[in-house]
């Protein structure tokens, strides 16, 4: 055999590159984790790479995955070899089309990077629970454990389902493998032309649906027929197995690498057995190679194919000896008699002993297992456990290994220090930012070891929850032998902490061995940073015996104009330490992945990264380790002390990266989780934060209501209030006309604060003695921390918010007086989204329901350990859930279903119990509006006395009447989510929302991409842009989403951008929740994905309404009861070239440098756009009121 | 009688007329530069390369692409990466190509460079695209008070000598008027063998806005009539006029056929439109063309070559009118308008 080349590539890329070049037609839509391996489909398309018949296939991109799903079975039966990509909710989507191409038996080949399934919370990381969902459709499942595997597997599915005529889930598991970079020998063309038969290509195509030879496909069949009709398939079920396993041994015979349906790996005369697959297996292999060495009777059972599921190939690969099963399922179903593949290893056992085909002396005690729940480490120490409890006289049923049960009791102990890694691989860690560039430059350093080296290697990186301010630690995996280990480094040769502030409050030397070696990026030169570490660093590096190196990363990348990105400068440092490649090879090799990572981008930026390697060695210097502590720091607490018992027994665990620790019986059972838990987290992101300046402020509130984590507050109370302010608090005479006794100030909160600096942007006061001077000015952070720190503290605990029964809520300078009941989110600095829910959770928060789409905004807003919605010192605040990506809308209602028809009991109850508590109390109730907080107040106090009389009347009316007491004040409903929900994937639902008529309010953040999944084109993208999926640029317009809504003629519609008009905002928020009916208000969101500095994300809002972009409409139906006409337009006719905004952002300005002549193409057709649409507006906006008045508008 | 004859020469390049757009977004869009050809342009100076601009673009795709990656798990990445990008300067050669191929007249390319190296790079790559000659665009606002200004006139000479030594094509530089001597920088160029000097090149300055109290800029726009932009060229052209040995192109002020007429008489081999063409469009060089023909002919003028340097200060009555005593008569003669009652 030729020499073996190697690449390194991770999971999702190893399967895309074998589906990509077998297909004609790929449909897709984004879905963590498989995400990468549609954008890699598209960028391969896009740049024009063919499938081995020389032709580049199709992609497309759909509304959702069941749309993706109806696409792929229409390209099938028209004889299309075609895939699709997905994970999760998205193959849940997908399912009634599996049923049906299984039915049609049609060859097809869907690559799922499995992941789990949304139940008490969401989860993005990987599992089986996906794929265990879809085993009942008649496909057949294969899976992969490794990234090697990803890709051999992918190929043995596409040949296997060709002759089989069952189409193939071909899964691997999600991030674990999906994620991961191995090192692995790629198959070429040759071995896909191999392995792919051309007759039973062209076979499938033959079967296609053609006028040519018509029939017909998809009858409806009858009680007489259907039944027999689902038996004709038997055959070739009975046959898959065989087909399969042929294409396994056709493969081996090409690459040498033999997979079976069932691997076997261990002792042959194995007394106890795991069976199990997906990455674990790995695990369990390596664990049972290392245990079987050292004499123990034990062996694993890997199974590939799980469906169609070959009972007898099973028994034949167990052992004869076998004694004692584990099954492991990476699933849960609960209430049932085992997890899936338990059931079916009883079965096949069962099965085989009953009819005497089974080889065991006496039926083996069989035990199921769930472990790696939501990419739950699995490791060694846990397979030792598992191995342990088999040698148990009664070994527990139904366990789970890897957490702590103490509620029914069903875990295994086990060590988590128990190791079967090689002597010679080397493991290293890497604490780092998100934008540092640290993961970057990791994976192109594993690439060189993997590529340039003789050595294995592996790469997994492992992000934080957090938008903004990530951190991230990559794991690196090198030596001698192959590398399986699919979990994380416990213990690691080599630590590199990239920010110095991460040794302040987390364990960074917790997984060094001792004799390991420290890389630290430090302020501090080796002479002075010994006093500056915590006394836990210094104790760990003292009793490890770690080798200390320092080098000041920071000012080297300042230096080479590299800014915040130290990657390049660490990844030289980590090469010069580790030894892995001479230290000239080494310089060589990074170089020349600089230029090939970075080439493209420019010469200027390669020279940059060039001369940051240069610089870095003269500044790495060794620390001689002092043989005492100097430190009396500790570690700072995850939470501070004054946090409520639940945040910190729980919420501070996560915080500090011990949420494994947490056992069973303290976590919710229904996923409640209680509200304001972001103000305890304290993150310390900013570097600078606003200082304010009352000599010059105007108080207009523009900085409060623009600040992102609500950061900035502001408040007017009574000058007795100052008892007890800090030293040095300010304050300055309240500049309103209502409250001229009263004081003002504004605060900002240091520690929550991220720097995002867009309240000093839009302050519109400039010091008339020094221009660049504002009323609030971005100063370091540091120096202010403590004082402002206090300063906060006495402003939000002890300072009282205002009555907001005195507020103009319309007003923004009024509006920004009212608590946000939105705070400090994980959002990204400088997000566009979160200032529109921050002042929805300020004007109705306090009785406020919301739906939330899924997306950005229930990541930063649900995704634990903290939620940034809170609750007012009554305990009142929004009521938040989230179901579903594709059924807000519907949810939503169901919201606004309940309360109408429960408002309506309580009201009927309210009359039976007229005389029980009082006819004018309860009539008072009845009758009681809640428009405005005056009487929203009144009500509540109404409702305190109603709940005091119902606790005297012992009647089930009355008990029932308590409980829905609260009901008689207006709940405000609100349906939240972007535009990938609104526009694509939720539309049919939003819009039998608006056309049902009932009373909700529609909050669209339109960053016009899929930004939480990474920047995918939705409909909302605009012509011209750049997205993934859209490389080429959009091709189409924009869905103008809010004309759409008009057309109902009942629904509210607004179109705003806070930044153009805040004005407009407010009053679009207070109209859309006034109106008795549908109300959809879609907001100018920009995002991190439009690629510019997001400080001046309100001067793009501007730019995006002068160019006529983004047009600011108002469409009331209340307006016609006036004569008037309902659309009003609220902003002037483009005055600027769309140019002038586009080319802003990078999202635009990428095209230009990719393709100049379609960017050119594209933007005068959007600049037509533009000038067509304003005409429209403006004819809607000028032209009589209809004479009909708004039909059904609310209920 | 025959029509005059516009022909003239510039930077060794023979011209059907000395009326010439000078670089400006016009000169971006191939469709703009089909039409000035057709509309009767003699030659087109491209937009200028800015390789300040090639480093700041190359630097913003490399930050956002790298300060947005890598930082969550389900967005490790937020844009697509084309396999490769049409950077400048590629983008802009690609332009000049694109440029030669779509039209007759001669394609005249600009740049500006910051460093030596870089200077001397896109010069060669854009000959090697296929330039018909090179502008180099003097465009820097020293501002820092320990480089004197010998130091920088000698390295504008210094590097017109490099680029012109390291291309086989015409090379022209255009000039700031902010010099102590004019007159001394044009002939160090013309003795570093330049072929031509481009008079003058106008910053973009910055103005306020009183209102939100910021600094604006503004493309500083001439209008017809406004003398005051063409009053500086005219005077330097005049000047140097058999002074240096160098052709010259006037750049300025220039609105219509008398604004040419008066540069042309002053000296300069062309005359380079840029706001006319902005605020009119590219069909009005047919007008200034015709009304250039008209006027020669009304005055009975063979050719632009008859008349060209005819008012220099060597051939005018009045010398010193170009010189330091005219301010006090022009102020001399300057009458105070009536106020408005």
């Amino acid at each position: 055999m030729a020499e073996e080349r190697y690449v390194m590539i991770d999971g999702n890329e190893a399967a895309a590159t074998v589906a990509h070049r077998l297909s004609e037609v790929i449909a897709i839509y984004p879905i963590t984790p498989s995400s990468t391996m549609g954008e890699l489909a598209d960028q391969w398309s896009a740049d024009r790479k063919p499938n081995i018949w020389g032709s580049i296939p199709h992609v497309i991109e759909m509304q959702s995955e069941g749309g993706a799903a109806g696409t792929i079975h229409g390209a099938l039966q028209t004889g299309a070899l075609a895939t699709t990509f997905t994970a999760s909710q998205g193959l849940l989507l997908m399912i009634p089309n599996l049923y049906k191409i299984a039915g049609e038996l049609t060859s097809t080949v869907f690559h799922v990077a499995a992941r789990a399934i949304a139940a008490q919370g969401l989860s993005i990381f990987g599992d089986h629970s996906d794929v265990m969902a879809a085993r009942q459709t008649g496909w057949a499942l294969l899976s992969s454990g490794s990234v090697q595997e990803a890709q051999d597997l992918a190929l043995i599915a596409h040949a296997a389902t060709l002759k089989a005529r069952v189409p193939f889930i071909h899964f691997f598991d999600g991030f674990r493998t999906s994620h991961e970079v191995m090192k692995i020998v790629p198959l070429d063309n040759d071995d896909l032309q191999a392995l792919i038969d051309g007759d039973l290509v062209r076979a499938h195509r033959q079967r296609a649906l053609s006028p040519e030879r018509p029939v017909m496909r998809g009858t409806a069949q009858n009680p007489d027929t259907y039944f027999q009709s689902r038996e004709t398939v038997n055959p070739y079920y009975l046959a898959c197995p065989g087909i399969v396993q042929e294409a396994m041994d056709r493969f081996a015979a090409r690459t040498g690498r033999q997979y079976q349906l069932f691997d076997y790996v261990g002792a042959p005369d194995a007394e106890r057995v795991i069976v199990i697959m997906g990455s674990g297996g790995e695990t369990v292999e390596e664990t049972v190679l290392a245990l079987h060495a050292a004499g123990e009777k034990v062996g694993v059972l890997r199974v590939r194919l799980f469906r169609p599921f070959a009972s007898e190939r099973l028994v034949a690969a167990l052992p004869a000896t076998t004694q004692a099963i584990a099954v492991l399922d990476r699933t849960k179903e609960p209430g049932s008699a085992g997890e899936p593949l338990y059931q079916d290893v009883v079965a096949a056992i069962s099965e085989a002993i009953a009819g005497d085909a089974a080889p065991f002396a006496t039926f083996p005690k069989i035990v199921g297992g769930r472990y790696g729940l939501a990419s739950k480490e699995f490791t060694p120490g846990m397979v030792r456990a598992v191995f342990a409890n088999l040698a148990e006289q009664r070994p527990k049923n139904h366990f789970t290994v890897g957490i702590t049960d103490d509620l029914t009791h069903t875990s295994l102990p086990f060590d988590p220090t128990f190791s079967v890694e090689p002597a010679g691989t080397v493991r290293c860690l890497f604490w780092g930012l998100g934008a540092d560039g640290t993961v970057g430059a990791n994976k192109n350093s594993i690439k060189i070891i993997g590529e340039d080296t003789d050595l294995f290697a592996q790469g997994y990186f492992v992000y934080d929850s957090k938008k903004s301010g990530s951190m991230t630690i990559s794991h690196l995996r090198f030596g001698p032998a192959p590398i399986r280990a699919p979990y994380l480094i416990s213990e690691a040769d080599f630590i590199a902490c990239h920010q110095f502030n991460f040794l302040e409050r987390h364990d960074v030397l917790a997984t060094a061995r001792d004799g390991g070696t420290f890389l630290l990026n430090s302020p501090h030169n080796a002479a002075t940073v010994w006093d500056h570490l915590p006394r836990p660093v210094q104790e760990t590096i003292i009793t490890k015996h770690l080798h200390f190196y320092v080098i000041n990363g920071t000012r080297v990348a300042r230096e080479t104009g590299m800014g915040a990105r130290i990657n390049t400068i660490m990844q030289t440092c980590f090469f010069a330490l580790s030894g892995v490649l001479p230290h000239d090879e080494a310089i060589a090799a990074i170089k020349q992945a600089i230029a090939k990572t970075y080439g493209k981008r420019g010469e200027s930026v390669v020279q940059m990264n060039y001369a940051a390697v240069d610089q870095t060695l003269a500044n790495l210097e060794q620390m001689s380790v002092p043989d005492h502590v100097s430190s009396n720091d500790q570690l700072i607490a995850p939470v501070p002390a004054a946090a409520p018992n639940f945040v910190q027994r729980v919420t501070a665990e996560m915080i500090a990266g011990r949420g494994d620790q947490l056992p069973v019986s303290v976590l919710p059972a229904d996923g409640s989780y209680p509200t304001g838990t972001t103000q305890w987290e304290k993150r310390n992101l900013a570097l600078e934060i606003p200082e304010w300046d009352p000599s010059i402020c105007i108080q207009c509130g523009k900085c409060v209501m623009v600040c992102p984590h609500a950061v900035i507050r502001e408040k007017v109370y009574d000058p007795a209030c100052l008892d007890g302010a800090p030293e040095g608090f300010l304050s300055t005479p309240a500049k309103w006309r209502e409250f001229p006794d009263l004081l003002y100030t504004l605060q900002v909160s240091p520690e929550d604060c991220t720097g995002c600096a867009l309240c000093f942007e839009v302050c519109p006061v400039k010091d008339k003695r020094n221009s660049r001077r504002k009323a609030v000015n971005m100063v370091p952070q540091a120096p202010r921390r403590e004082v402002e720190a206090a300063n906060w503290d006495f402003f939000f605990n002890h300072l009282p918010e205002v009555d907001r029964s005195r507020l103009t809520f319309s007003s923004v300078k009024d509006s920004q007086l009212l608590q946000p009941l939105f705070e400090f989110s994980g959002a990204c600095s400088g997000c566009g989204e979160t200032p529109y829910l921050k002042l929805l959770s300020q004007l109705f928060g306090d009785r406020a329901m919301i739906a939330n789409a899924t997306g950005c905004s229930s990541i930063y807003g649900g995704n634990l350990p903290t939620t940034p919605w809170t609750h007012n010192r009554e305990g009142r605040g929004p009521a938040w859930s989230n179901s579903l990506f594709e059924d807000n809308a519907e949810f939503g209602l169901g919201f606004r279903l309940t309360i109408d028809k429960q408002t309506e009991y309580a009201n009927e109850l309210l009359h039976r119990l007229r005389d029980a508590i009082g006819a004018d109390l309860a009539d008072s109730l009845r009758a009681g509006t809640t428009a405005d907080e005056t009487t929203i107040y009144q009500q509540r106090q109404r409702i305190d006395q109603l709940k005091e009389r119902l606790t005297a009347v012992d009647s089930a009316d009355a008990r029932d009447l308590l409980s829905l007491a609260d009901l008689l004040v207006r709940r405000s409903i609100w349906i939240v989510g972007g535009d990938g929900w609104a526009y694509d994937i939720g539309y049919g639902g939003l819009d039998h929302v608006l056309a049902s008529g009932r009373n909700v309010n529609i909050l669209v953040l339109d960053t016009e991409v899929y930004s939480n999944t990474g920047g995918q084109m939705s409909k909302a993208t605009p012509r011209g842009a750049v997205a993934k999926f859209a490389a080429a640029g959009k091709q189409l317009p924009k869905k103008d989403l809010a004309l759409l809504a008009t057309e109902y003629g009942n629904v509210y519609v607004a179109r705003i951008a806070m930044g153009a008009n805040d004005t407009q905002t407010v009053r679009a928020f207070m109209e859309a929740e006034a109106y008795d009916g549908p109300s959809l208000i879609i907001a100018y969101s920009h995002c991190i994905a439009h690629g510019y500095d997001l400080r001046h994300g309100l001067d793009q809002q501007k730019k995006a309404v002068l160019s006529g972009h983004w047009p600011l409409f108002r469409y009331d139906p209340r307006l016609l009861d006036q004569g008037k006409h309902p659309f009003q337009l609220d902003c002037k006719a483009p005055s600027i070239p769309l140019s002038d905004y586009l080319y802003a952002e990078m999202r635009y300005r990428m095209l230009t440098q990719s393709n100049p002549t379609e960017a050119q193409r594209l933007l005068k057709l959007a600049q037509e756009d533009v000038q067509a649409r304003w005409k429209r507006y403006e004819r809607l906006a000028q032209s009589d009121a209809p004479a009909t008045t708004a039909a059904g508008a609310g209920q | 009688m025959t029509q005059p004859d516009l022909s003239t020469t510039y930077l060794g390049l023979h011209l059907d007329s000395p009326l010439v757009p000078s670089a400006s977004p016009l000169s971006r869009n191939v469709d703009t530069i089909k039409q000035l050809a057709e509309h009767g342009a003699a030659a087109v100076v491209l937009n200028s390369l800015f390789e300040e601009q090639i480093t700041m673009e190359s630097h913003l795709l490399d930050h956002y692409l790298a300060t947005t990656a890598e930082s969550s798990w389900e967005a490790q990445t937020y844009y697509p990466e084309p396999d490769e990008y049409v950077l400048h300067p590629e983008q802009y050669l690609e332009h000049v190509r694109r440029a030669k191929e779509a039209v007759d007249i001669p394609i005249i390319a600009s740049l500006n460079g910051v460093s030596a190296g870089g200077w001397i790079r896109y010069a060669k790559l854009i000959a090697e695209a296929g330039a018909d000659a090179l502008e180099l665009n003097i465009y820097y606002v020293p501002t820092n008070p320990f480089v004197s200004s010998a130091e920088i006139e000698q390295n504008t000479i210094d590097l017109a000598r490099q680029v012109k030594e390291s291309v086989t094509i015409p090379v022209a530089v255009k000039l700031s008027p902010f010099y102590t001597n004019v007159a001394g920088i044009a002939h160090q160029l013309a003795m570093a063998e330049v072929d031509g000097l481009v008079l003058f090149n106008r910053f973009n300055q910055p103005d306020f806005d009183l209102e939100a109290l910021d600094v604006v800029i503004r493309p500083l726009i001439s209008h017809d009539g406004d003398g005051e932009a063409l009053r500086l060229p005219l005077r330097w052209i005049a000047i140097l006029h058999e002074m240096v040995p160098i052709d010259i192109a006037a750049t300025g002020g220039v609105h219509t056929a008398q604004d040419a007429l008066k540069l042309l008489m002053a000296g300069a081999n062309v005359t380079m439109m840029a706001s006319a063409l902005l605020l009119r469009g590219p069909a009005y060089l047919r007008t200034v063309r015709a009304d250039l023909l008209a006027w020669l002919e009304e005055h009975e003028y063979e050719s632009v070559s008859q008349l060209r340097g005819s008012m220099s200060r060597h051939k005018v009555a009045e010398p010193a009118a170009f010189e330091r005593a005219h301010y006090v008569r022009t102020v001399g003669t300057f009458t105070m308008p009536i106020p408005a009652p």
